[in-house]
């Protein structure tokens, strides 16, 4: 019986690890055929730009990830980006002197403080997800508008060691990137081993069962947007200081790229299963394509198609797997 | 023996229906103790304020003499207190061993979870219960006895002495049951105080020592089991006053309008047949989850069945299609009407003439003066006290919306009306204007059909009373034949012995 038992386990498992492995595979492919096509695809340069670029996005995919395996999403991660890119840039420019440490830590507690109040209207409000952070999404852009009042923040303004900040490496790491690692390997880390984590995946299982379990349902719930929130606003601050102007337009959209990051890296829509650095590698993945596709000198508009089809695609593979897994565990597992 | 959990006086309502009042028992250490009750006796409700779902309004629960007040779900279980529904509540995409551990994870000195000594924890557990699962599968495609097991398991991981079963071998096989009460019996003989709640006499005579009686929220007795026998219990559940009476007006009976020949669904329900003439209400009766709302659905064309035949009016009806049902003069009231009867948003003109709304639009649009007109014709026959008839349904009290769906339902002109629990949640007034309403209707010679848990409904309404068991007909009762203890035997599975 244990030995039958253990088969369709086992081969879970192995369906789950390929899941990230898929990602891997599919990333190895796009880049033996983009260096095929041009070795300079390769090069150190080239690299450190896509990590780079896959840094900001890593780091909020992190946070929403996290939010959807409780079964939410937090739309407004876009706009928050902005406020703490506007507000931190805002603040470096009128006190030079300031150490990065401060910047940081100011665009953790902005980003933080506008999770907070996600967390707070989706569980107190009783209102779904989707809706209280399309709305936040709007509120947090609109406050960062009128503040700004059509002003910039340039790069000259900014004080030299902050713009440095962004190129700078540590060991040959440039520290947008080990920002990033550090984040996602502290959130997979939490989700995988730790009790608050297990209860999110929980959550996002059977949100009645959890309740049931005596999960502290609310907050839960409350932290996950608080960490989201917390997440956008460091990307803000590395969003800052990479590219030197800010104004409020700073991350319009991205709350799509970031969802699509975690989608794609497969963690399952409706919760409860997939993990955060498997996010991390879809984060990476979309800015490969991006990436690819500039060097392969094929039209930019085709990347948004790629991308949608990729969504569709992990989608697709999560039905079929759980239809599959479901399948063979009844048959196998079933006794009396 | 001690008593581990006592329950003194204990009350709650549901807006104006009192769901339990003033009912105290204790439970036993060492005892398995059924709850038994009629559909809504108050069984549930009891179940809930355990499990910490539900507060009290007067009275409290004891756990070992020490009085204790549940905020939450996760004060019951502090308590002791493990709850195990009929649907078990697992997290599927989780494992097995994980589910077990939930809110009660081993962990290391780094805090972090100890995923050793879970699996080791589950495999103890199972051993000790003495079934082979595989602690690292996920609980998704567990059949349902294995997902109760894990949720005892679980029980047992926690260290809950109190253990609160609410039905469930109702999806379970006979083999699985065997299984279950063997666990249970071991669990009882360990010193555990189980309280198990089953519509099967067999159940509980084979497994408990003590019986608690509800009956419309309040406790008939506490007794030991071996001193009663199957009769008396289903005398104490069902003997209420039988004062309330409904009013049928007596119908000669027309002809035969709707044929339901040999009707099955894998899994659901087998064989049944009956027949309903023009003038008749015949009244579809049994327990919660006996099938009677799955029939009704599957003869009205929303659901599938497998085998056999719906006729109206001699002529067959093709399976699958609500449309053709319609078109054939059926109308359906469905049960839940929030969710299936009416659009709550929509003005209450606009639900009522939903169903016709391709006769009376003109040109493919709608327009205002039709659809008033024919509303206003309807909600006041059914004298619906309502402000305007542009105001959303929404507004309406409960007994006002269930006219509105049996006004957009009449607004057709059925000749077969079927009634999924018409008084359901409605007060005491409304339900009597609405048997009222549906003896005139049946005097006018529509054929009625009724599904119903209140058997007083059942008894006073029904021309012929119909009653399923675990989906198949157990009896067909005459108005003369049926009593609340006929119907009661035959809704259980007892043979019907003459009073």
């Amino acid at each position: 019986m244990s030995s039958l038992a253990t088969a369709p386990a086992a081969a879970l498992q192995g369906l789950l690890r390929a899941r990230e492995l898929g990602i891997v595979l599919a990333l190895a492919a796009l880049v033996a055929y983009t260096a095929a096509g041009n070795p300079r695809f390769l090069s150190g340069q080239s690299i450190r730009d896509i990590l780079l670029n896959t840094a900001i996005l890593a780091v909020m995919a992190a946070g929403q990830a996290v939010v959807v395996i409780t079964r939410n999403i937090d739309l407004s991660v876009g706009s928050v980006l902005a406020v703490s890119a506007f507000g931190v840039a805002t603040l470096m420019s009128a006190n030079p002197s300031l150490p990065i440490v401060v910047a940081l830590l100011a665009g953790l507690a902005v980003g933080a403080a506008c999770g907070l109040l996600n967390g707070v209207l989706v569980r107190y409000g009783r209102v779904p997800a989707l809706v209280v952070t399309l709305g936040t999404l709007y509120i947090y852009r609109g406050v960062t508008y009128s503040w700004a009042g059509g002003q910039q923040v340039n790069a000259d303004e900014l004080p030299p060691h902050f713009l440095r900040f962004a190129n700078d490496s540590i060991l040959g790491v440039p520290w947008l990137v080990l920002i990033a690692v550090v984040v996602i390997g502290g959130v997979s880390l939490m989700m995988r081993n730790y009790r608050l984590g297990r209860e999110m995946y929980a959550m996002g299982s059977s949100p009645q069962a959890a309740e049931l379990a005596g999960i502290r349902v609310a907050r839960n719930t409350i932290g996950a947007f608080l960490l989201s929130g917390a997440l956008a606003g460091l990307a803000g601050v590395l969003f800052a200081a990479r590219f030197g102007t800010v104004d409020a337009a700073a991350g319009t959209g991205y709350e799509l790229n970031v969802v699509a990051a975690v989608v794609v890296g497969g963690v399952a829509v409706f919760g409860g299963s997939g993990t955060v650095w498997g996010a991390g590698l879809g984060a990476l993945l979309l800015t490969v394509i991006g990436s690819a596709l500039a060097v392969l000198d094929i039209n930019q508009f085709w990347q948004q198609a790629i991308v949608g089809a990729l969504i569709v695609l992990a989608i697709g593979a999560d039905r079929l797997v759980a239809v599959r897994i479901a399948g063979s565990l009844r048959k196998r597992d079933s006794h009396v | 023996m001690t008593a581990l959990l006592e329950v003194v006086d204990v009350t709650r309502s549901f807006g104006a229906v009192a769901a339990v009042q003033g009912v105290s028992f204790p439970l036993l250490a060492g005892e398995a103790h059924a709850l038994v009750g009629e559909n809504g006796a108050g069984k549930s409700t009891i179940v809930k304020m355990l499990a910490g779902v539900h507060r009290p309004d007067t009275g409290t629960l004891r756990v070992r003499g020490a009085d204790v007040e549940f905020t939450g779900p996760a004060d019951a279980k502090a308590a002791g207190i493990a709850v195990i529904y009929q649907e078990p509540m697992l997290f599927p995409d989780l494992s097995v061993a994980e589910n077990i551990a939930m809110g009660n994870q081993p962990l290391t000195r780094l805090r972090q979870i100890d995923r050793r000594a879970r699996h080791a924890n589950a495999e103890r557990l199972f051993g000790r219960l003495g079934v082979h699962l595989d602690p690292d599968r996920p609980a998704r495609g567990l059949s349902i006895a294995d997902q109760q097991i894990v949720e005892i398991a679980k029980a047992l991981s926690s260290d809950a002495r109190i253990l609160v079963m609410d039905e469930p071998t109702a999806a379970l096989t006979a083999v699985e049951v065997d299984r279950l009460f063997a666990v249970v019996r071991s669990l009882r003989d360990e010193g555990a105080a189980i309280m198990f709640i089953s519509h099967r006499f067999e159940e509980v005579t084979a497994l408990c020592q003590r019986v608690t009686i509800l009956r419309d929220g309040r406790h008939v007795c506490t007794e030991e089991v071996a001193g009663l026998s199957v009769d008396d219990m289903i005398r104490r559940m069902v003997g209420r006053d039988l004062s309330a009476l409904f009013p049928k007006q007596d119908v000669t009976p027309g002809d035969v309008v709707l044929e339901v020949d040999g009707l099955g669904r894998a899994g659901v329900f087998a064989d049944v047949s009956f027949q309903v003439r023009a003038g008749e209400i015949v009244a579809l009766a049994g327990l919660v989850g006996a099938g009677r709302s799955e029939v009704m659905q599957a003869v009205f064309g929303v659901d599938r069945y497998d085998t056999g035949a719906v006729r109206l009016f001699g002529r067959p009806l093709p399976p699958r299609s609500p449309r053709a049902a319609m078109t054939a003069g059926m109308a359906l009231v469905p049960e839940d009407r929030r969710q299936q009867g009416l659009v709550m948003d929509l003005s209450i003109e606009r639900n009522v003439t939903l169903p016709r709304a391709r006769k009376l639009s003109r040109l493919g649009l709608l327009w205002g003066g039709r659809e008033r007109r024919e509303a206003g014709t309807w909600t006041r026959r059914l004298q619906t006290k309502l402000g305007r008839l542009s105001d959303s349904v929404g507004t309406l009290s409960g007994g006002n919306q269930q006219k509105v769906v049996l006004a957009k339902w009449l607004a057709t002109s059925p000749k077969l009306l079927i009634v999924d629990e018409p008084t359901r949640g409605i007060d005491v007034g409304t339900k009597a204007e609405v048997h009222r309403l549906m003896s005139s209707l049946a005097a006018d010679g529509l054929a009625i059909v009724m599904v119903s848990s209140e058997l007083p409904e059942v008894l006073g309404m029904a021309d012929r009373v119909v009653v399923l068991r675990e989906g198949r007909v157990t009896a067909q009762l005459t108005r003369a034949e049926a009593t609340e203890e006929s119907v009661m035997y035959a809704a259980m599975g007892r043979p019907v012995t003459a009073p």
